[in-house]
C-alpha cells in the first residue's frame, strides 16, 4: 500500500512542482539582490558617512560635573554640604532581567524594598541607558564584597558620586530646599534657558528653596573630557581635558542661632516666623514649623515617606512663611492707625467711647468689640494697647476702603515681597475694584468693618507682616528681604557681599510714626495685650498682637476655644521688633491654632530677642504651654 | 585498511559532501568572526565549536534515518509540539513580559523551537496523505494546522518565530501548489487587514516597525540596534577595517555583537569583498539544497525540503535585512554563524533530512 504511494511520481504534477521551485528560486535571487543592493549604499555610496559616524562614536567628550556650591548661615555653619561616597548603579539596557539581578544582588549587599520601589520609580523616568543608582552610601564592605562578585553582574558597578547633604534637615528644610534628580520639566527649562550643555552629565538640580532660586550661582560650569570610549561610557583613553568649574558658595543672612531659638521657642507648635534686619532688609531667621527633613529628596523620594509628608494633616513641605496665607488680625491695626493720621481722618488727641459694639448708622447689625461691655473712652493710643474693635470698625468707616487698601498697600501687604526664593505668594489686601473684578459684587460699607481688624478679605502671608513691620520700624523704608547676604567665588575665595536694596521709602511724618510706635511700645508693657510677654524686658520691646480667625463666628454667637475642633481655633499673630528706639530686628510669628497672639505668640518674639540682643538660650516651653491654655479665656485679642 | 574504509563508508554513506562542504566553511567563517566579536574569548569560541559538533552528530543521525521514519515521525512531533505550546499559554515563566519557555521539571525549554520543524513536517505529511486529490478545502486543512499554532506563538508574545514559522508554513502551500488567484487574494488581504494587525500588536511591536521606518526618531531606545550596526556595515567600505579591527565591534557600540547582529561585525571587518563571498557560500547552500529539492522523488521529500531550503533562506534574508536596517529588529539568528546552540541545532537537523532525501534510495522496492 505504502509503496505505491512512494512510487508514484507523475510527470506532470514534478512539472508543476518544479516551476513552483524555479519561482522560488527566482525569488531567492532577488531578494539577494536587494540585500546586495543594500550593502553596495551602505558600503560605498554612504561609506563616508559612516565612516565619519564610526570616528565620532569611537571619539566621545564626556562631561566633568562641577562640584556644588556650599551654603552657610552668616556665621559660617554648614547648611548643605557635599561628601564623595560610592554608589551602586545599574545600566538597565545591560541586564537582561532587573528583577533576578537585584535579587541576586541583595544576597551580597542590603536592599531594601525601599530602595526597589526607588529604583523602579527612576528607571520608569529614566532612559534605559543611563546609570541609576540602586544604592547610595556603599560600606568599605559592601564595596569589596561586590568587587568580588563583579563578575556576576554586567551592567552593575560601582560609582564615586559627590552627594548633597543638609546636616540641619527640619529646622532649615524652608529656606535652603534641596537638589532632587533632573526630570523632564527640568530638562524643558534648561533647553529654554540654552542651560542644556552645562547640565550634561548633571544628575541633580535644584527643586525649591535657595537651592533652585541660586541654582545659577551653585551649579557651576561643567567641564569636558575628550576620551576614546566604548558604548557603556567607560574611558579607553583620556585624549584631552577642561577642567570643571565648581559652584559658587553662599553665605545668608540667616542666624542658625536664632532659627534654633525660634524653633525651640515654638516647641512643638505649628506656624511661622520670619525676622527680618530693619537696616538692610536681611532675613535673620525663616522658620516654617513643621519642617521636613530635606534630605531625603535627593536621591528621590521613596513612596512611603512622600505619604508621610504629603498626607500629613500638620502639613510639613508647606512653607507657611513664604506661602501661607492668613487674616492678620489686630496685626493690621498698626497700619490702620498711621493711616488715620497719615490721612487726617484722626488726631491723636480724639477719643471716643467705646460701647462693646459698633454699628453702621441705620443698620441694626452689631459688630463686637471682642470686650464685652467695651473699653470705655478710648484714643489712638489706647486703641493700640487694648486692641479696641470698636475704635477700627468707626475709623473704617470714615475712611472707606480704597484709602485703606491705597495706603496700607504701600506696607507691602497684598503684594509679593520679592524675596530671593521663589513660590511667594501675593496674599490678598481687598479693595472695591478687586472685588468687582472678582466677585462681580459692588463693595458695601460692611465689608470694611471686618477689614478694619483684619479679618474678612485681608490674607497675608507671615513674610509680608515681618517686611511691613520693618517699615514701621525703620520708620518707612523698604528693604528688599533677601535670604543671600554674600557670594563666595569658588575659584579665587573671593567674598562679594549682595548690597542691601531700597525699594522705596514713605514719606511718614515722624510724630505719627512716633504716636504709634510708643503705643506699640505699650503693648508689652503692664496692660498691654502683651505685658506678659514684655514683662522685665531688658530693652525696649515693640509689639502688637492679633488673632487671625480660621471660621465665621456667626452673629450673636461666642467664639468658644474649649468646644471648638482643635485645627479650627484662630491662630495666634504677634508682630514685633526691638530694641524700639535703635530696631535691630522686626519679625512676624503665626502660631496655628492656639488662640490669641499676646499668649502664645508674643513669648515666642521675647525669646528670639533675648537670644538674638541678649545671647539668652530659649527655655523650655512645656511650662508656658499649659500656662496659655489658662489665660485663654481673658484675654481674646 | 579495510577496517578504516569500511567506517568511513558508514560514516559518509548519507552524507551529502557537497553540502556538507557548504556547511562547514560557513561555521568557520562564523567562529572566525566570532572570535573579533567576542573580544578573542576563546572559551566562548570553543563553546560555541560544541554546539556545532552537537549540531552536526545530529545532522548525521537524522541523515541516517530514511525518509519513512521521519515522515512517521511527523503528526506525534506535531502533536506534542502543539500540546507544549498550549501549556506555554497556560503555565510558561514569563520573562522580560513574554511566555515563551515551559519548565517541564528536568530543563527549560521553548517549544515554539520544535515547531520550527514540526510544523513544515506536519504540512507535507498533510499534503502527501491528500495527494491525489489536492481540492480547496486541503490547502484550507493545512493552512489551519499552521495558523493555530502561529497564533499561540504570537500571543507569548514572539512575533519574529511566529512570521518565521508562519513563512515556512507558507512554503509548504505554495510549493504543494496553491492557486496563485489565492496567493495574490490572500497578499491583498494582508495587506488590507494592516490596520487591524497593528491595533492588535503590542508596543514595543508597533515602537520597532515605527523605528524601522526612521531609526534616528529614537537612537538611544530602539533605534540604537539599527544605527550602531548600519554604522558598522556601512564604514566597513569595500576592504572592511581588518580582523578584530572594527571600531564598532571592538569598542562595543555594537549591541548583541555575537548573536543577532554578527552580521555586522563580519560586514566592519571584511567589507563588501567580505560580504560578497559569504552570500557567495550561502548561495552555493541554498543551490544545493534546491538540487536535492528538485530531484526529491515524493510529495512528502519535494515539500519538506522546499520548506527547509526556503525557511534557511528566510533566516538569512530576515538576519541581514534588519543588522543593514531594511527589516525591523525581530531577533532572528543568522544561520551557522550566529553563536548560540538551539538554532544551530534547529537548522542542522533541517540539513539532516535533507541530506537523507537526497542519499537514501529515492525508489523503494521490497
Amino acid at each position: 500500500m505504502k509503496h505505491r504511494v512512494e512510487l508514484r511520481n507523475h510527470p506532470i504534477e514534478l512539472h508543476k512542482f518544479r516551476i513552483r521551485l524555479a519561482v522560488s528560486a527566482a525569488f531567492v535571487v532577488v531578494l539577494l539582490a536587494i540585500l546586495y543592493v543594500r550593502f553596495y549604499y551602505l558600503q560605498i555610496t554612504r561609506e563616508e558617512h559612516y565612516h565619519t559616524l564610526a570616528e565620532a562614536n569611537r571619539i566621545s567628550i564626556l562631561p566633568l560635573v562641577p562640584n556644588r556650591g556650599l551654603i552657610y548661615d552668616r556665621n559660617g555653619r554648614v547648611l548643605a554640604q557635599n561628601y564623595s561616597a560610592y554608589a551602586l548603579e545599574i545600566v538597565p539596557s545591560k541586564v537582561a532581567d532587573i528583577e533576578d539581578t537585584l535579587d541576586e544582588l541583595a544576597t551580597i549587599i542590603e536592599i531594601t524594598a525601599v530602595d526597589r520601589q526607588r529604583f523602579r520609580k527612576l528607571m520608569k523616568e529614566s532612559k534605559r541607558f543611563k546609570s541609576l543608582p540602586i544604592r547610595n552610601r556603599l560600606t568599605d564592605v559592601e564595596i569589596a564584597s561586590f568587587a568580588a562578585n563583579r563578575y556576576r553582574f554586567p551592567g552593575v558597578e560601582i560609582k564615586a558620586r559627590v552627594f548633597r547633604q543638609y546636616p540641619e534637615k527640619e529646622i532649615i528644610s524652608h529656606v535652603v530646599g534641596y537638589i532632587s534628580r533632573i526630570n523632564d520639566r527640568d530638562l524643558e527649562q534648561l533647553e529654554l534657558n540654552g542651560d542644556l550643555t552645562n547640565y550634561r552629565g548633571s544628575h541633580h538640580i535644584g527643586k525649591i528653596g535657595i537651592e533652585q532660586s541660586y541654582e545659577r550661582e551653585l551649579h557651576g560650569i561643567t567641564g569636558f573630557e575628550e576620551v576614546e570610549t566604548d558604548a557603556a561610557g567607560r574611558s579607553i583613553r583620556v585624549l584631552s581635558r577642561t577642567r570643571p568649574t565648581s559652584g559658587n558658595n553662599l553665605i545668608l543672612s540667616l542666624d542658625l542661632g536664632l532659627q534654633e531659638a525660634a524653633e525651640k521657642a515654638f516647641g512643638e507648635r505649628r506656624g511661622a516666623l520670619v525676622a527680618l534686619n530693619p537696616n538692610n532688609g536681611e532675613v535673620l531667621a525663616f522658620l516654617s514649623k513643621p519642617g521636613y527633613d530635606n534630605n531625603l529628596f535627593i536621591g528621590g523620594i521613596d513612596q512611603e515617606n512622600w505619604n508621610l509628608l504629603n498626607n500629613s494633616i500638620d502639613r510639613p513641605l508647606n512653607n507657611r512663611a513664604l506661602r501661607g496665607i492668613y487674616p492678620p488680625g489686630s496685626t493690621f491695626k498698626p497700619f490702620m492707625a498711621l493711616a488715620a493720621l497719615e490721612l487726617g481722618k484722626r488726631s491723636p488727641e480724639y477719643s471716643m467711647s467705646d460701647p462693646g459694639y459698633f454699628s453702621l448708622p441705620g443698620v441694626n447689625r452689631r459688630y463686637r468689640d471682642w470686650k464685652p461691655g467695651g473699653h470705655g473712652r478710648v484714643n489712638l493710643h489706647k486703641s493700640l494697647v487694648v486692641s479696641c474693635d470698636t475704635y477700627y470698625y468707626s475709623l473704617a468707616n470714615d475712611l472707606g476702603i480704597d484709602n485703606i487698601h491705597n495706603f496700607i498697600s504701600q506696607f507691602g501687604l497684598g503684594k509679593r515681597t520679592g524675596i530671593d526664593i521663589e513660590g511667594e505668594v501675593s496674599g490678598l489686601l481687598p479693595s472695591a475694584s478687586w472685588k468687582m473684578k472678582q466677585y462681580k459684587q459692588k463693595w458695601y460699607a460692611g465689608d470694611t468693618i471686618s477689614v478694619a481688624i483684619g479679618q474678612g478679605y485681608n490674607l497675608t502671608t507671615p513674610l509680608q507682616l515681618a517686611f511691613a513691620t520693618m517699615m514701621i520700624a525703620n520708620n518707612g523704608k523698604a528693604y528688599l528681604p533677601r535670604l543671600v547676604k554674600q557670594i563666595q567665588n569658588s575659584q579665587t575665595g573671593h567674598i562679594e557681599d549682595v548690597p542691601a536694596e531700597l525699594l522705596y521709602t514713605l514719606n511718614l511724618k515722624p510724630s505719627h510714626l512716633e504716636i504709634v510706635k510708643n503705643a506699640l511700645v505699650d503693648v508689652t508693657r503692664p496692660g498691654g495685650t502683651a505685658a506678659k510677654a514684655g514683662a522685665n524686658a531688658a530693652y525696649t520691646f515693640a509689639g502688637k498682637t492679633g488673632t487671625s480667625q480660621v471660621i465665621g463666628i456667626k452673629q450673636g454667637e461666642r467664639y468658644n476655644e474649649k468646644s471648638i475642633n482643635e485645627r479650627h481655633r484662630d491662630h495666634a499673630m504677634f508682630i514685633a521688633y526691638a530694641p524700639a528706639e535703635n530696631p535691630q530686628i522686626a519679625l512676624a510669628i503665626l502660631v496655628e491654632n492656639t488662640g490669641t497672639g499676646g499668649s502664645t505668640a508674643a513669648p515666642i518674639a521675647r525669646q528670639v530677642f533675648d537670644y538674638f540682643l541678649l545671647g539668652k538660650q530659649p527655655e523650655s516651653t512645656v511650662a508656658q504651654v499649659t500656662e496659655v491654655l489658662e489665660d485663654h479665656a481673658h484675654e481674646h485679642l | 585498511m579495510i577496517e578504516l574504509r569500511k567506517i568511513w563508508y558508514y560514516f559518509s554513506r548519507y552524507i551529502d559532501g557537497f553540502l556538507l562542504v557548504g556547511i562547514l566553511t560557513l561555521m568557520i567563517i562564523g567562529l572566525i568572526v566570532l572570535y573579533s566579536a567576542s573580544g578573542a574569548n576563546v572559551s566562548k569560541v570553543s563553546h560555541q565549536m560544541i554546539n556545532m559538533a552537537v549540531a552536526l552528530v545530529i545532522m548525521w543521525m537524522v541523515a541516517n534515518i530514511p525518509l519513512q521514519q521521519i515522515k512517521r515521525l511527523a503528526v506525534p512531533m506535531y502533536v506534542l509540539g502543539f500540546a507544549l505550546l498550549v501549556g506555554v499559554a497556560f503555565f510558561g515563566e514569563i520573562n522580560n513580559g513574554a511566555r515563551r519557555w515551559l519548565n517541564i521539571g528536568i530543563t527549560r525549554i521553548q517549544p515554539s523551537e520544535l515547531m520550527k520543524i514540526a510544523i513544515p513536517l506536519m504540512m507535507a505529511w498533510y499534503f502527501d496523505k491528500h495527494e491525489i486529490t489536492l481540492r480547496l478545502r486541503d490547502y484550507l486543512g493545512a493552512t489551519m494546522l499552521l495558523m493555530f499554532p502561529v497564533f499561540l506563538i504570537l500571543k507569548q508574545p514572539d512575533l519574529g518565530t511566529a512570521l518565521l514559522i508562519a513563512a515556512s508554513g507558507f512554503y509548504v502551500l505554495f510549493l504543494a501548489g496553491l492557486s496563485w488567484r489565492i496567493i495574490v487574494g490572500l497578499s491583498i488581504t494582508a495587506i488590507g487587514s494592516f490596520p487591524v494587525l497593528w491595533a492588535m500588536m503590542h508596543d514595543y511591536q508597533r515602537q520597532r516597525i515605527m523605528t524601522l521606518l526612521d531609526p534616528s526618531q529614537d537612537p538611544l531606545g530602539a533605534g540604537y540596534h539599527t544605527i550602531q550596526s548600519s554604522i558598522a556595515i556601512g564604514s566597513g567600505g569595500i576592504i572592511g577595517k581588518g580582523w578584530q579591527n572594527g571600531t564598532q565591534t571592538q569598542l562595543d557600540f555594537l549591541p548583541e555583537q555575537s548573536t543577532d547582529f554578527i552580521f555586522a561585525v563580519f560586514s566592519e571587518e571584511f567589507g563588501l569583498i567580505g560580504n560578497t563571498l559569504l552570500l557567495l557560500a550561502y548561495l552555493v547552500v541554498i543551490g544545493r539544497c534546491f538540487v536535492i529539492t528538485a530531484n526529491a522523488s515524493t510529495q512528502f521529500t519535494r515539500l519538506i525540503a522546499g520548506s527547509i531550503t526556503l525557511t534557511f533562506f528566510t533566516y538569512i534574508f530576515v538576519n541581514m535585512g534588519m543588522v543593514s536596517g531594511i527589516l525591523p529588529v525581530v531577533g532572528v539568528p543568522l544561520p551557522l554563524i550566529s553563536y548560540g546552540g538551539t538554532s544551530m541545532v534547529t537548522m542542522l537537523l533541517g540539513f539532516g533530512i535533507l541530506m537523507s532525501i537526497q542519499t537514501h534510495p529515492k525508489l523503494i522496492k521490497t
